[in-house]
């Protein structure tokens, strides 16, 4: 509970303090006559490349790139819209909400499939599913479980071990946690019993993959649940160390998404840098991505991504909202 | 007849262009129908899921202890997914006062369905509402829900693609159509008009060929012109006929008289008056009936009646005739030439033409003279009379010929023009002609030829 | 010769009989189909001259009537019709000729002399005196028992003299009845016909005889 608060308070500092940023960075292009302004929920060091190719390749475009949650882009966003030039957000539903609610520009003519945009103002651009991450030390010797029916059964077998050592998402202000939470709720009831064991067993609550990853791979915390699998991919040092599981009962996929504000100063060079994100996305410049593309999700059906549709809103309904709340607060704070 | 008809418009144009402008204005409508019942349909449709989506909303709404609960069913919003990726939004209020959603959709108590604008955007907007009782309390939930119409407004597009191509096909079709119909209408006038023309200026029967209802009148009023035409000729015929008796009757009693009278009269200057008044009274009922013979010969030959026919037979039979006034006046007919000589032919004309031939002969024929009468068949009948007369004076001969090149008038001519009027006429409706010569040795000689 | 007159206009049927009768004809005149009817029912005619209109009917039906019953009398049609088909239907009916109104009463007779001709032969009617046997209806002459042949004016010359011995006929009266009016007939015409008469008769007791500024008369020598 002591984590829970120290956590609670520190996304709220984030929230209070509107010019702290979880990161920020400057791409300066070479001859740069205007600047885009990007606000984003992805980690800088994913997105570095994707940004330096284009602006190599633009140089009379600087890009300011600032990192934060999901749910502070979408405050940010509606408190000031043309604050910033590009929303990129890993939480589809906030950046449903905000194109159904105007604040996104169509661009024409963008090559793009049906099933990965709407209106024509908001493009996904990564499929990227929620993963179980398992530290393997802490499964030594028994099986990994592969599905959330497992994972609760090892759960139950030894409480022991993952008393204080479970994390996942604190929904009440991750975003994406939140979208995860929801779609797996909307899924199966298997989601409600796991929530169960997990608040039986004290389960920490994160606000950001980040830092799920960074205790899973100390050791802190034996299993991560639905986190990121990119993000843990993404660790070089965590690779021997963690195990990631794409629960095989029924999968939840996130795409990252991404639009240009109507009230964006530059809508010329947001365009352009969208029709660069798709394009390089599905077809990398270099070859190598540093993102997941968006083609993973189309292999298989049964992978189908979340659709992007205004169903999405309906757990951002405030009743909706906050039933649910209270339902994962019963499941998982027992105090 | 040959005068030209005035014209005022054309019947197939018109017809055409009526029934053409009604396929487009049918057209017109036929697209005009299709798209507002379609767009009907579709509004409905939009309606129907609103409804639907609503009415899942409302049913969701639980009321207890006091307290409304909404747990917003996620197939509310998933059914209103659509292909142009339709905006959505809602508000749900309860006893007027805002739970959530947007807070600037404002709820009609009068409308059910409203076409609205929500934040720049045209919306279709449900708003209905459900009262929940609850221990002892009731409250009122509203939903107001509103999608865009991006889809539908596509749909529609293409439904008014659809109802165009419909209505310029059915257009299309239609015009085809009255093509056809105008075509085969148009066709049965060109029928009568072919029957019409066809049956030559002779045949006033009635025409028998069915023809379709509408233009029985036409036929029967055409008939009965007919019927008219051929009474008032019958007529005019019966009338030469009674003109010739009622003429010649009296002529005849009043020749009589003259002659006896002759009988009686000694005084020279007497006498000649006498001779005078009979020779007017023969010269005016010749001329008559050579006038009369001319019309009804004119008005058969437009309509030749053709016989089979033996020439030879045919003159044989006239100079038997005739034979008893050639000896009257001492003169001798002979028939000579061939045996036989076929031909077809109108046996009343051809006879007419021929004795009007010898007649002249024997007019001009001088007393205890012959006449020649040489039927030959060669390359085709033709008969030569021949006299011992004096012949045509050089210069007549060639204003003979040349008036029957004019083809001059009938009243420009009396006595033996006339005459040769008739033979030179009867013998064109055959396809002939009448020569005339005079021969070597004196005397005239006219040849006709069929 | 005895003929019968159907003619309902009176003045030109008294014309007509006048005229026959100077020939020596019995001429039996009916102004109507009933009278003509009853006329042939008790007579016997050698010809019928038949008016086409009449008051009481058409004359080719009384022809036609008249033909299932006798055969032989010849019948002209008088018509003043001039409608070519008229002509030929009244011969196909069983006319033997016809004349068209107004005619010449010189063609009249001859028609009625063709035909009589035609039909009853050399029978009947011959005249003999002065040794010369005279046939007027065939035409025939003999003169002492010898044939003769004359031109037809000829003839009517000397049935003329033979009809009425002793008469005297004046060059006028002579060319009136020899001549149509739509010839010239000079006074030599006459001489001439009067002169080849007198060349054919002269091996019989027959003479004529001319009687100056009067003209001439058919004498019997003996």
């Amino acid at each position: 509970m002591r984590y829970l608060i120290a956590l609670i308070l520190c996304c709220l500092a984030q929230g209070v303090w509107a010019q702290d940023w979880e990161d920020q960075r400057l791409f300066p292009g070479a001859s740069a006559t205007t600047s885009l302004r990007i606000i984003s929920s992805t980690d800088t060091d994913l997105f570095a490349p994707l940004i330096e190719t284009f602006v190599s390749g633009n140089p009379d475009v600087s890009i300011e790139y600032f990192v934060t949650g999901t749910a502070d882009i979408d405050r940010r966003f509606r408190e000031i819209p043309d604050a910033f030039d590009i929303a990129i957000s890993s939480a589809m539903d906030l950046q449903l909400k905000l194109t159904n609610d105007g604040y996104a520009l169509a661009l024409d003519n963008v090559p793009h499939p049906d099933w990965a945009e709407w209106r024509q103002s908001l493009f996904a651009f990564t499929a990227e599913p929620a993963a179980i991450v398992i530290n393997r030390a802490a499964f030594a010797g028994v099986p990994i479980p592969q599905s959330r029916q497992e994972l609760i059964e090892a759960l139950r077998a030894r409480p022991e071990v993952f008393r204080g050592r479970i994390g996942t998402y604190d929904v009440r202000r991750s975003g994406l946690g939140y979208l995860f939470a929801t779609q797996d709720a909307r899924a199966s009831e298997t989601f409600w019993r796991l929530m169960e064991v997990m608040g039986g067993l004290d389960a920490r609550l994160y606000c950001c993959s980040g830092d799920m990853i960074d205790d899973l791979t100390l050791g802190k915390i034996a299993v991560a649940y639905n986190v990121l699998g990119s993000y843990a991919e993404a660790r070089a040092e965590s690779q021997n160390v963690l195990e990631i599981v794409l629960p095989s009962d029924f999968p939840t996929t996130m795409m990252r998404t991404a639009f240009v504000s109507k009230a964006s100063r530059q809508p010329a060079a947001a365009e352009r840098f969208i029709r660069y994100l798709v394009s390089y996305q599905s077809n990398p410049a270099d070859g190598v991505r540093s993102l997941p593309s968006l083609q993973e999700s189309e292999a298989g059906s049964k992978r189908a991504a979340i659709a992007l549709e205004p169903a999405l809103m309906t757990f951002l309904d405030t009743l909706k909202r906050n039933k649910f709340l209270t339902e994962w607060e019963d499941a998982l704070i027992q105090d | 007849m040959t005068d030209s008809v005035a014209v005022s418009g054309s019947l197939r144009n018109r017809l055409m262009l009526t029934l053409i402008g009604g396929a487009a204005i049918l057209a017109l409508l036929v697209f005009f129908a299709v798209r507002n019942y379609a767009v009907q349909l579709a509004q409905e449709g939009q309606d129907n899921i609103l409804a639907a989506s609503a009415t899942s909303m409302l049913d969701a709404a639980t009321f207890r202890d006091g307290v409304v609960e909404l747990d917003l069913p996620y197939s509310a919003f998933s059914m209103l997914s659509t292909a142009a990726d339709d905006q959505v939004f809602y508000a749900i209020r309860q006893d007027g006062a805002f739970l959530s959603g947007y807070a600037d959709l404002p709820f009609s108590e009068s409308q059910m369905f409203q076409t609205d604008q929500v934040r720049g955007s045209d919306v279709r907007k449900i708003s209905v509402s459900r009262t929940l009782i609850g221990a002892n309390s009731r409250t009122e939930i509203q939903v107001v829900l509103a999608q865009t119409q991006d889809a539908l407004s596509e749909t529609l597009d293409r439904i008014s693609r659809n109802a165009a191509l419909l209505g310029i096909g059915f257009f299309a079709l239609a015009a085809a159509l009255s093509f056809w119909a105008t075509a085969a209408t148009i066709g049965q006038l060109g029928n009568l008009t072919t029957s019409v023309t066809r049956r030559g200026p002779q045949d006033l029967s009635p025409f028998a060929k069915p023809v379709p209802r509408e233009m029985a009148p036409l036929v029967t009023s055409l008939n009965s012109l007919m019927g008219r035409l051929d009474q008032s000729l019958s007529q005019s015929e019966d009338f030469i006929a009674e003109a010739a008796h009622r003429v010649r009757t009296p002529l005849a009693t009043v020749r009589s008289y003259a002659e006896a009278t002759l009988q009686r009269v000694d005084k020279e200057e007497n006498r000649e008056a006498m001779r005078s008044m009979v020779k007017a009274i023969d010269e005016s009922s010749r001329a008559a009936g050579q006038l009369l013979d001319h019309a009804m010969i004119t008005f058969r030959a437009d309509h030749l009646e053709l016989e089979d026919i033996d020439f030879v037979d045919l003159v044989h039979d006239l100079v038997q005739r005739m034979t008893p006034i050639a000896e009257m006046k001492d003169l001798t007919l002979t028939l000579k030439g061939d045996a036989r000589a076929p031909f077809s032919g109108d046996p009343v004309l051809v006879q007419n033409a021929v004795r009007n031939l010898i007649d002249n002969a024997m007019k001009y024929g001088p007393r205890e003279s012959s006449i020649e009468i040489e039927v030959t068949a060669k390359d085709r009948p033709q008969v030569t009379v021949s006299d011992q007369g004096p012949g045509f004076p050089t210069d007549e001969i060639e204003i003979l010929t040349a008036r029957f090149q004019r083809g001059a008038n009938a009243t420009d001519t009396i006595g033996s023009g006339l005459g040769l009027t008739i033979a030179r006429d009867v013998a064109a409706a055959h396809g002939g002609e009448v020569v005339l010569k005079n021969q070597t040795g004196g005397g005239a000689c006219v040849t006709l030829s069929l | 010769m005895k003929f019968l007159l159907v003619e309902d206009n009176i003045d030109l049927a008294n014309a007509i009989a006048s005229r026959m009768r100077l020939d020596g004809h019995v001429i039996d005149h009916a102004e109507k189909l009933e009278d003509a009817s009853a006329f042939v029912a008790t007579g016997d005619y050698d010809l019928i001259l038949l008016d086409i209109n009449l008051p009481d009917g058409d004359g080719r039906s009384f022809l036609e009537h008249h033909r299932t019953t006798d055969l032989d009398t010849p019948v002209i049609i008088l018509t003043a019709r001039s409608q070519v088909s008229d002509r030929i239907g009244s011969l196909d009916l069983g006319a033997d000729d016809y004349v068209t109104k107004p005619f010449d009463h010189a063609e009249l007779e001859a028609r009625c002399r063709a035909v009589l001709r035609r039909k009853s032969g050399n029978a009947k009617t011959t005249i003999e005196v002065g040794g010369v046997v005279f046939n007027p209806v065939a035409g025939h002459l003999t003169v002492g028992g010898e044939a003769v042949t004359m031109r037809n004016r000829e003839l009517r010359l000397l049935e003329l003299f033979l009809n009425a011995p002793g008469q005297i006929f004046s060059k006028n009266k002579l060319a009136d009845r020899l001549f149509s009016y739509d010839e010239d007939v000079s006074d030599n015409a006459i001489e001439v016909y009067i002169g080849r008469l007198r060349k054919h008769l002269s091996a019989s007791d027959l003479r004529i005889t001319t009687l100056r500024g009067l003209g001439y008369r058919l004498d019997h020598d003996g």
